[in-house]
């Protein structure tokens, strides 16, 4: 049995913003670190297997619906955060673990209650573009990554936020994300951990309960230097803002 | 004189429509091929239609194909039908197809390549003699042109009701495609094959999960969805190297475009030359000498290197690519942009198995080369990263000492091409 298992939840449905990208990020930083990783697409036809650090994605409303029904009859993946898995669930993802989320027309859905969030559908456009964010703990630098996504997003009293909003929408009202325990749900989908990997190996380590040594990340580097420069001066391009709704 | 059927008012707006495209490429600003367009559709909002009244129309649409495809009808029916108005440079919404109509002969024959979009208001307002419906895939998301919902326009667009007279020649081996022809009056199924699933294993008829049988085309595949929607029987198919019509005859593709998915496009291009009354082997012998489109698969000349130029645009068309290029041993420069032509979000990198180029010398470039940069390294493929595309294929060529395979996102390939000295053999 391997040190590390990492799944990748349901890629033939939620899959549709290059998500499959975290589970291969994490797993090779794993692996670069001399940890034994398995990395397992977890398709919804089969039954969902046990892991360390579960990876959700983005999809489409029926897809994401779907996705969510079969989660909640399983009940496999609350069960493997009850004894401590890891979740990142990214956008469509992030809506799924929260209590409820809108189907395509509007009526809200129950989630799999992972994370005490609510998501209605945002009014106006959806929010497209680039998004800059500070997080507010584990002392990550600032998170860089793109949003696709026509939700609002609220948080129960006692769930902290993963970030605060310093360029593009996220949950709508200044804030990114969620976090409770070891479940992160994010807006920036992407992969967001392609772009973070200091992100990735806080995931890593909280599923390993290892230190992890630096890895030499030039290219990361050079990538974050430059989406963050394009986004701070205004040359990222696609940025469409709805009116966030009160909250 | 091609305009004295038309009434006054689209008479001046074809003549403006051909004046600022011959202005247009007299300064050089553009290939000529839609700012006319523009203006002759602003003087006249019906002129697409009173151009296109009394030609024999055929639109090609889908995410992958469209120019090929539709250059290959149009050269397939030239001989028969007569040469065919075309928007050969990919303009592929109205202004474009005015462009290709206004400067044809009364009575040719129109072959349009369409943006999937704008495919039901022309089915609607041209009423075409035939459909060529190629297949449905994610591509720049950030339009969020969801795969379904264009699907669900096509259908409603192509029903019997809507479309009686037309033919609609599908890639039944698509479900999402066969989805959207399913209700039209006159199908041809094509088994032209998908080797990109990940977009058509939601049923669209029911939601559940649609089973794909090994291989998938041609008569040993198939899919099917526990509500019983299931791939149509083929009337053609694509097997290897050969076309398999209706009638059990087995034909020669000989083409000179490289690849399984310009196979696939010949198929569904002979099959439409053919619903419109051209012979099989006329057809076929006509497309059999196309060796590149738009640019697309010339060999040509950058800085003073050799090297072959292809498009991808998403990750179907990224996967197709790299099944050709990987059996070669040439160096692979891969350029890549995300302006709103491409895509704002070049997240879709992470569909693409670029770890399939590992052994290989490698350039990554183009206004994105560092989000392609951090894709290569996890993919474990050394590389190196040159942001301009020229100097890019001159680093690759000098590593390799003989031609290279340049492989571009839209703008990134289009950008090359612009900047090449000499086309070659
Ligand atoms: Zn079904």
């Amino acid at each position: 049995m391997s040190a590390l298992t990492v799944v990748v939840v349901h890629p033939d449905l939620l899959g549709t913003y290059g998500d499959g990208g975290n589970g291969v990020v994490l797993a090779q930083r794993a692996r670069w670190r001399g940890i034994e990783t398995e990395l397992v697409d977890a398709t919804s036809d089969l039954p969902l297997p046990t892991g360390d650090l579960y990876c959700l994605g983005g999809g489409e409303d029926a897809a994401q619906t779907a996705s969510a029904e079969r989660l909640r009859e399983e009940g496999t993946l609350e069960r493997a955060v009850g004894q401590g898995a890891v979740l990142l669930a990214v956008c469509a993802g992030y809506q799924i673990v929260g209590r409820s989320f809108p189907a395509a027309d509007g009526r809200p859905l129950s989630g799999l209650g992972l994370l005490d969030v609510t998501t209605t559908k945002g009014r106006g456009r959806r929010a497209v573009g680039e998004i800059l964010a500070e997080p507010l703990d584990e002392g990550l630098p600032v998170l860089t990554g793109f949003e696709n996504h026509g939700g609002l997003t609220t948080r129960g009293p006692t769930t902290a936020p993963l970030a605060r909003v310093t360029a593009g929408v996220g949950n709508g009202d200044g804030t990114e994300g969620a976090r409770s325990g070891r479940v992160v749900g994010t807006y920036l989908h992407g992969p967001v951990l392609a772009r973070n990997p200091g992100f990735a190996d806080l995931l890593i380590s909280w599923a390993t309960g290892r230190v992890l040594h630096a890895l030499d990340d030039a290219e990361e580097a050079a990538l974050r230097k430059e989406r963050i420069a394009a986004v701070r001066a205004g040359r990222a391009g696609g940025t469409v803002r709805y009116a966030p709704g009160p909250s | 004189m091609t305009t004295g059927r038309l009434p006054v008012r689209a008479r001046a707006a074809v003549a403006a429509t051909r004046a600022v495209n011959a202005l247009s490429r007299r300064l050089g600003a553009g290939s000529g091929s839609v700012a006319g367009g523009h203006v002759g559709l602003a003087l006249d909002p019906r002129l697409l239609e009173r151009l296109a009244a009394g030609r024999r129309v055929a639109l090609v649409s889908g995410t992958n194909g469209k120019t090929t495809t539709t250059r290959l009808l149009a050269v397939a029916v030239g001989g028969a039908l007569g040469r065919a108005a075309t928007n050969a440079t990919g303009s592929n919404m109205p202004a474009g197809h005015v462009t290709a109509l206004a400067g044809a002969p009364p009575g040719a024959p129109a072959v349009l390549e369409v943006d999937e979009g704008y495919l039901p208001h022309l089915v609607a307002s041209l009423a075409p003699e035939t459909v060529v419906l190629l297949n449905l895939s994610r591509d720049q998301l950030d339009r969020t042109n969801e795969v379904r919902m264009v699907a669900g326009k096509w259908r409603a667009a192509l029903s019997e009701a809507q479309a009686p007279s037309t033919t609609v020649v599908a890639n039944a081996d698509d479900p999402i495609v066969a989805w959207a022809a399913q209700r039209a009056a006159h199908p041809v199924w094509v088994g032209a094959g998908l080797p990109w699933r990940q977009d058509a294993v939601g049923c669209p008829a029911c939601e559940g999960r649609i089973a794909f049988a090994a291989g998938a085309t041609g008569e040993e595949g198939g899919w099917r969805c526990t509500c019983g929607f299931a791939r149509p029987r083929l009337d053609v198919r694509l097997d290897g190297d050969c076309v398999v019509t209706a009638d059990g005859r087995r034909l020669d593709l000989a083409l000179a475009l490289p690849g399984r998915f310009n196979r696939a496009n010949a198929v569904m291009a002979t099959a439409a030359a053919v619903t419109a009354g051209v012979d099989w082997d006329d057809a076929l012998r006509r497309i059999a000498d196309v060796d590149e489109v738009a640019g697309r698969f010339a060999v040509v000349e950058v800085a003073g290197c050799a090297a072959r130029v292809m498009l991808a645009k998403n990750p179907a068309g990224w996967g197709e690519l790299l099944d050709l290029v990987c059996p070669g041993d040439r160096a692979v420069v891969v350029g890549i942009n995300a302006r709103l032509a491409d895509g704002r979000d070049p997240s879709w990198l992470w569909d693409v198995p670029f770890e399939r180029l590992r052994g290989r010398t490698v350039v990554a470039t183009g206004e994105r080369c560092r989000d392609l940069s951090v894709r290569l390294r996890y993919a474990e493929v050394p590389h190196r990263t040159v942001r301009d595309q020229v100097a890019a294929v001159r680093a690759a060529w000098m590593a390799a000492r003989g031609p290279v395979d340049f492989v571009g996102n839209y703008t990134a390939f289009t950008d090359l091409l612009a900047r090449t000295t000499r086309t070659g053999a």
